[in-house]
């Protein structure tokens, strides 16, 4: 609850430091979902009321833009690459492998919060196709039988 | 200073137009119409829609609407190959479109059927698009979205947010996904919206309208047990002979009464008459709170749309607004009480039938405050539109109708309740009437040319008997919110307000006839219907609410006087803070 609190002030804060300033939502959004995580409702509302804008309008940018979530991701971000090179090497199969594993649509959030699946363009690796990146780490060269081991590596941990 | 002009050629005609000026609008001037689909002048100027693209020699072809004339500038607005683009995109457009075109609420008066069969479109099925199939949102007591027919023009969102300060409505995601939607998917009702109709009224096609409360009219008709009474508003008048043909600004009053006749309701009375006894309470009140030292500036409360506004956005004004319901609220209240005992019927069988060019009446009718012994004051609310559906289908010959004259008792009215309809025309009734009472002289010159005319804020002075009253008129609630503001900050002080919903009053409101948006390029909808009922009150022999002979047998025999306990009881209201956001 105090966390939450202290995000919301962190987030006051933010807007205070953008008010009056056009295109002020953009990196207000960013700022917010850098706090957040993602942009939910009441970080909307709060943003809206902040600015001085109406609801609607925060919540057209922020599903305009594919770098808003709307809702609290995983702790372990799947990013699959399915840019040219990763998808003629069967990134696809990768990517559905992991749905199948995860039991989650792509772009979907496991009931425990703990992973979340997202198909993404080029991440410059492609000597290393197919690829996908789970926070931060990258993983090439995949197939889809390698997939289970992976996950359960991340299961295992905290 | 000098304003610098432009000189440009457009389809070889030279025009000269002010600097700032957009090719569109100079080419209004030379006389040349280029189509529009998105384009609402002062509202929407986004060139999202394309079909405005004309040739001024740039790269590609360009959307006239967002397009600056600049100097020596040569256009071309319409090419074989212009008119073929214009065809084109109107497939596109098609691609996604519901086209249910038979049997559209929008059929004959639709913005794009109107331009396909203009550039020839041959079929609509020319490509395919994406269709999202979304539910109707028809959950609001007066407005339905139809997102299947929405052409993503954003007019209706444009207006919301701009012209009202309501903005519950807006593009959401992107691409083929795109769609003019309330945030996190939720219901119109469940925004704050405010139920004004705007929206409606500014849509070019059939994704947005009224929802239809006809066939529970037919029914109260043909139920023999039900006494069907009804009573249309001073704006309605004003609008609904263009459903028929008239030209804009025609006083349609007499046929309207004799059409209400034939359709079988058993008492045709006029809200005018319940604007007359509004302006009766109201002038009281006002009258009462300068005397008393009561809340000032007293703010009319005739307009639902306003008083939801003022509820959701403004709730430290609520102490500000009359208490008075609105006039066909009266009016109802009056016809089951009365009228009812004077006519010995039991008001549980009466059936009152509102007719209004409003869609947030009907919101206003379901409110729980508005009524007693578990009736309703008002039953049905029915839009001008709505209105003249009805006569088409009961297959009147509207222009071949003679004048008749509404139902005695509740049905006699003076100019002032007439002007009604007209942004300002509450505050000149209620000043004709308060000018009396106060001074207790004849008021020669009933016209206060001060508050009239079409600005969306309008100030004066006015003198009672030596008395300087401050007053302050506003339509649209987009003004509203700009007029509070500075009564709020201090900076403004007056003694009484006005404010209607809709820019231009009830004659402008969101259940009128709809007009195309080249029409309103060129014709003041509000000024041309306001006209009308100016008119109509020159030509009255009574224009003063408190010569209206019915409104005083009223009080002689039943209420009393003005602000009298009886009338408190069934005349007057209270409101409550609203929430912007539904849990």
């Amino acid at each position: 609850m105090d966390q939450s609190k202290e995000k919301f002030a962190q987030l006051q804060e933010l807007i205070d430091s953008h008010k009056n300033q056009p295109g002020a939502l953009m990196p207000v959004l960013q700022g917010a979902q850098g706090i957040f995580g993602c942009v939910s409702e009441d970080v909307q509302k709060a943003i809206a009321e902040g600015l001085g804008i109406t609801l609607s309008e925060v919540y057209g940018v922020a599903t305009f833009y594919a770098q808003f979530s709307l809702h609290p991701k995983g702790k372990y971000l799947i990013s699959v690459c399915l840019g040219t090179a990763c998808y003629v090497k069967g990134s696809q199969r990768v990517l559905d492998k992991l749905a199948e594993v995860l039991e989650i649509p792509v772009g979907g959030t496991t009931a425990d919060g703990k992973f979340t699946l997202e198909a993404t363009r080029c991440l410059g690796a492609c000597g290393l196709a197919p690829v996908m990146m789970i926070n931060g780490e990258v993983y090439g060269r995949l197939t889809p039988d390698v997939i289970p081991g992976i996950i359960e590596k991340y299961k295992a941990r905290d | 200073m000098e304003e610098k002009m432009i000189n440009l050629t457009i389809d070889g005609v030279q025009v000269q137009v002010p600097d700032g000026s957009t090719v569109l609008e100079a080419a209004r001037q030379a006389g040349i119409r280029i189509p529009t689909l998105c384009f609402l002048k002062d509202i929407n100027k986004l060139g999202v829609c394309r079909m405005c693209i004309v040739n001024a020699g740039g790269r590609a072809l360009q959307a006239a609407c967002v397009l600056p004339a600049t100097e020596g500038m040569k256009v071309q607005t319409n090419t074989p190959e212009i008119r073929e683009y214009r065809k084109n995109i109107l497939e596109l457009t098609l691609s996604t479109h519901k086209k249910e075109c038979l049997s559209c609420i929008r059929s004959q008066n639709c913005e794009l059927q109107k331009l396909c069969l203009e550039l020839g479109v041959e079929f609509g099925d020319k490509y395919e698009g994406v269709k999202n199939n979304y539910t109707i949102d028809d959950i609001s007591p007066s407005i339905v979205r139809d997102n299947n027919k929405c052409i993503l023009c954003r007019r209706c969102v444009s207006v919301c947010a701009k012209v009202q300060n309501v903005g519950v409505i807006g593009p959401v995601n992107r691409g083929f996904k795109t769609a003019i939607e309330s945030p996190w998917g939720l219901k119109l009702n469940d925004m704050a919206c405010i139920n004004c109709g705007q929206c409606i009224v500014n849509c070019p096609v059939g994704a947005l309208y009224e929802k239809d409360d006809t066939n529970e009219v037919w029914a109260a008709l043909q139920d023999p047990d039900k006494y069907v009474v009804v009573q249309p508003a001073p704006a309605v008048r004003a609008a609904l002979g263009e459903e028929f043909g008239y030209p804009m600004g025609t006083s349609v009053t007499g046929k309207m009464a004799a059409a209400l006749k034939r359709l079988g309701f058993d008492k045709v009375f006029d809200t005018d008459w319940g604007a007359d006894l509004t302006i009766m309470e109201e002038a009281n009140e006002l009258l009462e709170r300068i005397s008393n030292g009561g809340k000032l500036p007293m703010i009319t409360s005739c307009s639902p749309g306003w008083i939801k506004f003022c509820e959701t956005y403004y709730p430290d004004f609520l102490g500000n607004l009359s208490s008075c319901k609105s006039p066909h609220e009266m009016e109802g209240a009056m016809i089951k009480t009365y009228f009812a005992e004077k006519m010995n019927i039991d008001p549980h069988k009466i059936v009152v039938v509102s007719v209004m060019p409003c869609t947030a009446k009907k919101f206003e009718a379901k409110r729980p405050e508005l009524g007693h012994d578990g009736m309703a004051d008002v039953d049905i609310v029915i839009t001008t539109r709505e209105l003249a559906r009805m006569i088409k289908k009961a297959n009147i010959d509207f222009c071949a109708l003679p004048e008749e004259d509404f139902d005695s008792m509740l049905g006699e009215s003076t100019g002032a309740g007439v002007i009604f309809g007209a942004t300002g025309g509450v505050m000149e009734a209620a000043l004709r009437t308060a000018y009396e009472t106060i001074t207790g002289k004849k008021l020669d010159n009933v016209e206060f040319q001060q508050v009239r005319g079409v600005q969306g804020i309008k100030e004066a002075t006015i003198n009672i008997g030596g008395t300087d009253v401050s007053v302050a008129v506003a339509s649209g609630t987009g003004n509203a919110s700009t007029l509070l503001d500075s009564v709020r900050s201090g900076e403004k002080n007056y003694t009484f307000i006005e404010v209607m919903a809709c820019p231009g009053g009830c004659v402008n409101g969101g259940g009128q006839p709809i007009v195309s948006s080249q029409v309103k390029m060129s014709t003041d909808i509000r000024a041309e219907r306001a006209k009308a009922l100016y008119e109509e009150d020159r030509a009255k022999a009574k224009r003063k609410s408190h010569d209206n002979a019915e409104i005083k047998t009223l009080y002689t025999e039943y209420l009393g006087k003005p602000g009298s306990h009886k009338a408190h009881e069934l005349l007057h209201t209270h409101y409550q803070k609203r929430e912007k956001y539904s849990d």
